[in-house]
């Protein structure tokens, strides 16, 4: 690790904790993204015109970033059908479990949360197992 | 504030943190992931960085609105303590997708820009996962 990516991985955790502050004192809300951008489809809720915002931030970030800084550096080797099922499971999944790594990792464990840290242990297992799996044994 | 223009700022601000972190690339995320190969062991300070500073800006927030009836606390959410099935099946089946991919609907929303195929594909199931949870457990 050399001294740039710890200063842009800590650099961009602050961004990270900062969006979710400004969202928690300005909005009352979480930032989670699957709970926010699951909430924009149906049932459509009266009051997910703040959503629709929040969503449309994220989504303009990058863009904004190419025309005012510079080149944005993303890698997909993933086959396309792998990428089909992961995001099926990735919706699925933290519907049922009720947040992602910004709702649970990040949200719920900066307020001490028994179920975002036990949501966060979990996530962070199988994730590290399903790599393990695909890229050492099969 | 406006409630909508707090809550772009929030987006656009999350979405900048996950491009200086480099978490938008599921390529970097990978070998976040991959503790056994030549693991990159830097998100965890993304997340660290996220934590404590969420942590200390909560913890003035909590101060300054305690005096108010607007507090906080009132925020909506499950009940903290309670852990059952659902939590770790579902986070057990996004921890795979994760692994799987690269990627989490944060950075998949950031990257849907970037043009790549890939990124379309998953956001587009991502959301057909969000629909199937919604037919199968949010009956009327």
């Amino acid at each position: 690790m050399t001294f740039i990516t710890v200063v842009t991985a800590l650099g961009g955790g602050i961004l990270i904790g900062l969006a979710a502050a400004i969202l928690l004192f300005f909005n009352n809300r979480t930032a989670g993204v699957s709970g926010i951008a699951a909430r924009l489809i149906k049932p459509w809720q009266q009051d997910s015109h703040w959503r629709l915002a929040f969503i449309t931030g994220l989504v303009i970030s990058a863009p904004l970033w190419r025309l005012l800084v510079g080149d944005i550096s993303i890698q997909i080797n993933t086959p396309l059908i792998v990428l089909a099922v992961a995001g099926l499971l990735v919706g699925y999944g933290t519907q049922l479990g009720g947040g992602c790594t910004s709702g649970h990792g990040i949200c719920g464990n900066a307020r001490l949360s028994p179920r975002s840290i036990v949501a966060t242990l979990t996530f962070m297992i199988t994730a590290g197992i399903t790599v393990y799996l695909v890229r050492h044994v099969f | 504030m406006n409630l909508n223009l707090s809550a772009f700022a929030s987006g656009l601000t999350l979405g900048l943190g996950l491009i200086v972190s480099q978490m938008i690339n599921p390529v970097k995320v990978l070998s976040f992931l991959d503790v056994a190969g030549n693991w990159d062991p830097s998100l965890a300070l993304v997340m660290a960085g996220a934590l404590l500073t969420l942590g200390f800006l909560q913890w003035l927030i909590r101060k300054s609105l305690n005096q108010h009836s607007h507090s906080a606390n009132t925020i909506k959410q499950a009940n903290p303590k309670q852990i059952d099935a659902k939590l770790i099946i579902g986070s057990s089946l996004f921890g795979i997708g994760w692994g799987l991919s690269g990627l989490c609907p944060g950075p998949a929303l950031s990257g849907l820009t970037s043009g790549l195929l890939g990124s379309y594909v998953f956001v587009a199931t991502l959301f057909i996962g969000f629909l199937l949870f919604n037919k199968l457990h949010r009956k009327p």
